[in-house]
């Protein structure tokens, strides 16, 4: 197979070579066909090259150096007789096939090859004529020339003339100018236009040296040196007064310099007065540090003008500007520290901005120097400052929005009486996050000016990275956020003891707040920030998870606060009704006690409220008749009163604990402050537990007397008919209860209990 | 080897006291009190049979009332003091029978009936005969009834809620504490006759009472603490006057607390608000450390005598908790002991230094209960075993689990 597919592309070359000299402009469809019969033979371009280094086997039948003589010897080496007849046929087989093949690609092309020989037998006339026309062309050309030559020829003397005429003329012109010199600077000292003068005076100067052995010209060099005399002494007089203004000065070094004096003193001297300027400036500046922006004009501008000396002395202008610069770095910190009003931020950003272009400047005239490396970091410094800020501000403004809540929470409490008071919640969640969702955003969108494109300094390497993830990101966004989680733990810690400092209803709040950042609000807010500032930078990142876990967290401390908060404050009730009375002399009850009353309210209003916030959650399905489940528990527990009581006979005590424990046994154990879930339901079985639970304590510590006993069982079978509905699983509330009454049996002095159907009586008269 | 599973006893009876027999040093021994209104109550002295795994119990008759709680004295192994409620509505109900006979009114009959608690000592009979929890003629045994040697007679001052004795001198002083007053007793003539002699009342307005208190082992056994609503409040016995007060130690209800054995400032307690906490009397604004495992109140809080990094808690919650303290115990850094001191012997108290100290953690939470557990105590004589109690009269006997037991030891 190998051979045979050696073989076979053999007349692929033949093929090309024809096409080529029939078509030459029908390429891109050789091409195509060439692609295509190369596509059927299974060769490629990557084959071929990979096959470069065998290309030179004389036995390659595709190889340009291939040779028949040697292949048919190869073969007749190697193979079989059998194996020579088999590749023989296929060979010919090959060459056939591609013989059609070929066929068909010229007939195929047989128009075309017509057309293309017409085309070019109408261009071999086209361009018989056209050699005719450009012969004539050439004949004409040659004419033109001639005569161009001759008339040069006739003007050549007149124009030598006139250019030496003209050379006379600008002698004479500068000899004039020679000749006027003196009086021209005389003129310029009087006027004082030095540069003028000294302008003049350089360009006259060394054609005076030159011809200075001509006593004309060696006059007025005399002239003109003691002119020049003069004005470098006035210029000098000038330069040490010092009092003119920093441009005057600088010219003066200018032309100082331009006269041959010596540099370094003077560079001396001019720093010296340059600092002494600068020096009374920054001491200017430090007394009025307000005007900031006009401030780092002004100063930039002194050292502009100090640079104009950089040519004399590098080094000592580099002590020279740092030592002025970090005094004015100073200053400029000391007024960046001052500006601690949150209110307009682009203001800072652009006195930074122009700040930092003026030392861009200072770089470009000395590149060594470090002074823009520190005027990057001052800004880079106000920037963080900035940054911290804004955090603190963010914070202040989340505590002021907790204690605007607060506010609303308390004030319509006292003025709506009743469950209706909190039916605000939901709003004042949705404001309180609102706002302080748009506070984030504002707040992003001022830091957001450090990074804008029109501002010099955004490009630099820290304000491009670390600014965006270390500062923005992390510093601020992140910091707040966990700020948030970190104040919703303290509400829980700080209230724990003292017992309500904290109105529940404002806990009950924040953790829906804390679990709406989990499940949306910080990964919109991160994402909000990382496409504003384009995070590109690679220290590792506070991730998403960890801070949606953070709020959860925090939501589920506030809500299992929350109910132990209002657990207590029912329980609180509980246990105060239970111990201030006296249990065993009292009377046949007759009504529910109020207490009760209250707890169902209570319970009934916290509903209302977590059902604002919160969903509804799942409970376990209702039994349909539900109400009738009450009656049927109610009998279960007056069951087992009246085994408590039969129990209660000398034969038998173990019965009691024997029963209670079997009861038990199949009853899961149940946790009281535990952990609750993100939902209504869950919330009310918390309260409703630590509640019952307490009464069942509290009952346990009290001896009670027949009607004691009594009215325990008239109160939980009140509870019994109006608790059920807020709890996931009411055989929780039950269980809680048969605890209850049977404790109270068990403490009882003569336990008789009362019948079912007084005691229905008695709850339904309310 | 594995650790040894927990030992539980049954008792007939609801029962919410426990006691160490603290002058027993050899046997362990517990002793409970029950609670019943209809029937006599008993106390049961448990002993544990360490080597056989064993419990033997003893039922005393204690015919006054049902018990609220119990102290054993720890200079005499037969000598306690329990605090019981007396109700007297048996005679009452005699005398209104006459009456309604007398009169034909209907009187109502229980509204006249009373409950108060008292507090006495007791001598339990000196030859029990320790009879096994497994042994079949269980009912048919008569139990011995203990004998009364005083009143600790308080009607006066009100009801009484627990009796602390001298830690350390000799069985002869108690304090009782009833209602909003503390009162020291010293019993006379092998403890037939008690004293009171001196008081100190609890002043402030509402009705204050005492929940529990603990008198401390430490400065020469001249101060106490009592726990009332949520404040602490440590006295003074020479003076009968306050030292400190914690307000607001718990968030709730103070239900009891412990003193440490070993550092003298040192004091724990618990409460409703389902809390430990550890205390530097030194400085009263903020705990030490708090734990906050249990998921109800906290009933009860004790630190093992000998090794006070261990603190047992026992909570309605139906859990009791073993904790490891050591970062605020005696021996934060593990046993430290001198080479002499080593060559000694091979006692429980010469150990090889520790190596790396462990860490503040719950040992483990023991879940043998089914109802709330109201009291817990660590053995007299063998610091690693424990009892505790749930309020259906089950008693557990746990032991210290053996590897933390190594790694304090060792």
């Amino acid at each position: 197979l190998i051979l045979i597919r050696r073989i076979a592309p053999s007349p692929v070359p033949m093929d090309v070579e024809g096409d080529d000299s029939a078509l030459p402009e029908d390429s891109g469809r050789r091409r195509k066909v060439h692609g295509m019969l190369k596509l059927y033979y299974g060769l490629n371009e990557e084959g071929k090259s990979n096959e470069q280094p065998q290309a030179l086997d004389p036995c390659d039948i595709n190889g340009p150096h291939f040779d028949p003589e040697i292949y048919m010897n190869k073969l007749r080496r190697e193979c079989t007789l059998a194996e020579l007849m088999d590749q023989e046929t296929c060979m010919v087989k090959q060459i056939r096939s591609l013989d059609s093949d070929m066929q068909t690609l010229v007939y195929e092309n047989y128009n075309k090859f017509i057309s293309a020989t017409d085309t070019i037998r109408k261009m071999k006339n086209d361009f018989k004529k056209m050699e005719d026309e450009m012969d004539c062309l050439s004949a004409n050309m040659e004419a033109i020339t001639d005569f161009s030559a001759r008339i040069s020829g006739t003007l050549q003397d007149q124009h030598t003339q006139i250019t030496k005429l003209s050379g006379v003329h600008t002698l004479l012109r500068k000899l004039q100018f020679l000749f006027e010199l003196p009086a021209r600077l005389n003129k310029c000292l009087e006027l004082q236009a030095y540069s003028q003068a000294v302008s003049s005076h350089r360009r006259a100067r060394c054609v005076l040296q030159q011809y200075s052995h001509l006593p004309s010209f060696r006059g007025i060099q005399d002239d003109c040196h003691a002119i020049m005399d003069k004005l470098a002494q006035e210029l000098r007089q000038k330069f040490r007064d010092g009092g003119t203004s920093a441009k005057d000065l600088s010219e003066c070094v200018e032309l100082l310099l331009q006269l041959d004096e010596p540099a370094e003193e003077l560079c001396d001297k001019f720093l010296s007065h340059a600092r002494s300027r600068l020096e009374s400036d920054l001491q200017g500046l430090e007394a009025e540090i307000r005007p900031h922006s006009s401030s780092s004009r002004r100063e930039s501008s002194f050292h502009r003008s100090s640079l104009t000396a950089a040519a004399a002395s590098d080094e000592l202008l580099h002590a020279f500007v740092d030592d002025l610069a970090a005094c004015y770095f100073s200053l400029v910190e000391r007024r960046i520290q001052e500006e601690k009003s949150v209110g307009d931020n682009s203001l800072l950003v652009r006195a930074l901005d122009r700040f930092h272009r003026r030392l861009q400047a200072v770089a470009k005239l000395l590149p060594g120097s470090s002074v823009p490396h520190h005027g990057t970091e001052i800004v880079i410094r106000a920037a963080t400052e900035r940054v911290k800020q804004y955090l603190s501000a963010l914070q202040s403004f989340y505590m002021d929005s907790l204690t605007d809540v607060r506010q609303a929470l308390a004030t319509p409490r006292l003025s709506v009486a009743g469950g209706a008071s909190h039916l605000g919640g939901a709003e004042l969640l949705s404001s309180l996050s609102a706002s302080i969702l748009n506070q984030i955003k504002s707040v992003l969108a001022s830091v957001h000016l450090f990074t804008a494109k029109d501002i010099t300094f955004s490009n630099k390497p820290y304000f491009k990275g670390e600014f965006c993830s270390q500062g923005v990101r992390e510093s601020l966004v992140v910091s707040f956020i966990k700020f948030i989680c970190q104040s919703s733990r303290q509400f829980c810690e700080s209230a724990g003891d003292k017992g309500g400092s904290t109105p529940p209803i404002l806990l009950l709040l924040l953790s829906r707040l804390c679990l709406d950042y989990e499940t949306s609000t910080i990964s919109y807010i991160l994402t909000l920030t990382d496409e504003q500032f384009l995070v590109q930078h690679h220290t590792p990142v506070t991730p998403v998870t960890a801070l949606c876990a953070e709020a959860r967290e925090a939501a589920q401390k506030l809500l299992n606060h929350y109910v132990k908060v209002q657990g207590l404050i029912i329980s609180q009730m509980l246990r105060k009704s239970v111990e201030t009375r006296d249990w065993v002399n009292t009377i046949e009850p007759r009504n529910v006690r109020a207490v009760m009353k209250r707890v169902v309210e209570d319970a009934t209003s916290i509903d209302v409220q977590v059902g604002l916030l919160y969903e509804e959650g799942v409970r376990k399905a209702h039994s349909s008749d539900s109400s009738k489940r009450t009656f049927s528990v109610y009998s279960s527990s007056r069951q087992q009163a009246a085994r408590y009581a039969a129990s209660y006979t000398p034969s038998a005590p173990l019965d009691t604990n024997l029963l209670s424990n079997i009861h038990k046994l199949f009853s899961e154990r149940i946790d009281i402050f535990s952990s609750v879930e993100f939902n209504k339901v869950s919330v009310m079985t918390g309260i409703i537990k630590i509640s019952l639970k307490t009464f069942l304590e509290c009952v346990r510590l009290r001896t009670f007397g027949r009607y004691g006993l009594q009215q325990i069982q008239v109160d939980c079978h009140y509870l019994q008919m109006y608790l059920w509905r807020f709890v996931s699983d009411e055989n929780l509330v039950h269980f809680l209860l048969d605890e209850i009454v049977g404790s109270s049996a068990h403490r009882c002095l003569d336990p008789a209990p009362m019948e079912q159907s007084v005691i229905e009586v008695i709850c339904e008269r309310g | 080897m594995e650790d040894d599973a927990p030992v539980i006893y049954g008792l007939e009876f609801q029962a919410r006291a426990l006691t160490a027999q603290t002058a027993e040093t050899d046997a362990i021994r517990f002793l409970v009190g029950t609670q019943s209104l209809k029937f006599e109550n008993q106390i049961h002295v448990i002993e544990f049979d360490d080597e056989n795994n064993i419990i033997n119990k003893n039922v005393l008759l204690h015919q006054a009332g049902e018990i609220w709680h119990i102290g054993a004295s720890p200079a005499d192994k037969a000598v306690l003091t329990t605090c019981y409620n007396k109700s007297e509505s048996h005679c009452l109900y005699l005398f209104f029978f006459f009456l309604i006979l007398l009169s034909r009114a209907s009187f109502p009959t229980a509204s006249d009936s009373r409950v108060v608690s008292c507090a006495a000592v007791w001598r339990m009979p000196c030859d029990l005969e320790t009879e096994s929890h497994e042994s079949p003629d269980d009912s048919a045994h008569n139990p011995q009834a203990l004998e009364l040697l005083c009143h600790l007679d308080d009607s006066t001052y009100g009801n009484a809620a627990c009796v602390l004795w001298e830690p350390m001198g000799d069985g002869k002083r108690v304090i009782s504490l009833a209602d909003n007053h503390a009162l020291l007793w010293d019993l006379q003539e092998s403890f037939t006759q008690a004293k009171v002699s001196s008081t100190a009342t609890l002043e402030g307005k509402g009705q204050l009472k005492f929940t529990s208190g603990k008198w401390s082992p430490h400065h020469n056994s001249s101060q106490f603490a009592t726990a009332n609503e949520t404040a602490i409040r440590a006295w003074d016995l020479r003076t009968m006057s306050q030292i400190y007060c914690i307000e607001n130690a718990h968030g709730q209800l103070v239900r009891d607390l412990d003193f440490n054995p070993n550092r003298q400032y040192y004091l724990a307690s618990c409460g409703d608000d389902c809390k430990v906490k550890f205390w530097d009397v030194r400085n009263v604004q903020e705990p030490v450390k708090t734990l906050e495992d249990h998921s109800h109140w906290v009933w009860s809080v004790r630190y093992n005598h000998s090794h006070d990094q261990l603190v047992l808690t026992a909570s309605s919650d139906s859990r009791l908790i073993l904790s490891n303290m050591v970062s605020i115990s005696s021996e934060p850094f593990g046993h430290l002991v001198d080479d002499d001191e080593l060559s000694e012997g091979e006692d429980n108290h010469q150990e090889e230094k520790n190596k790396e100290p462990l860490k503040d953690s719950v040992v483990s939470t023991y879940e043998e209960h089914e109802d709330s557990v109201y009291a817990a105590e660590w053995s007299s004589a063998d610091p690693w075993l424990f009892a505790s109690l749930s309020y259906d009269g089950r008693l557990v006997i746990n032991r210290v689990p053996r590897a933390l037991k190594y790694r304090i030891l060792l």
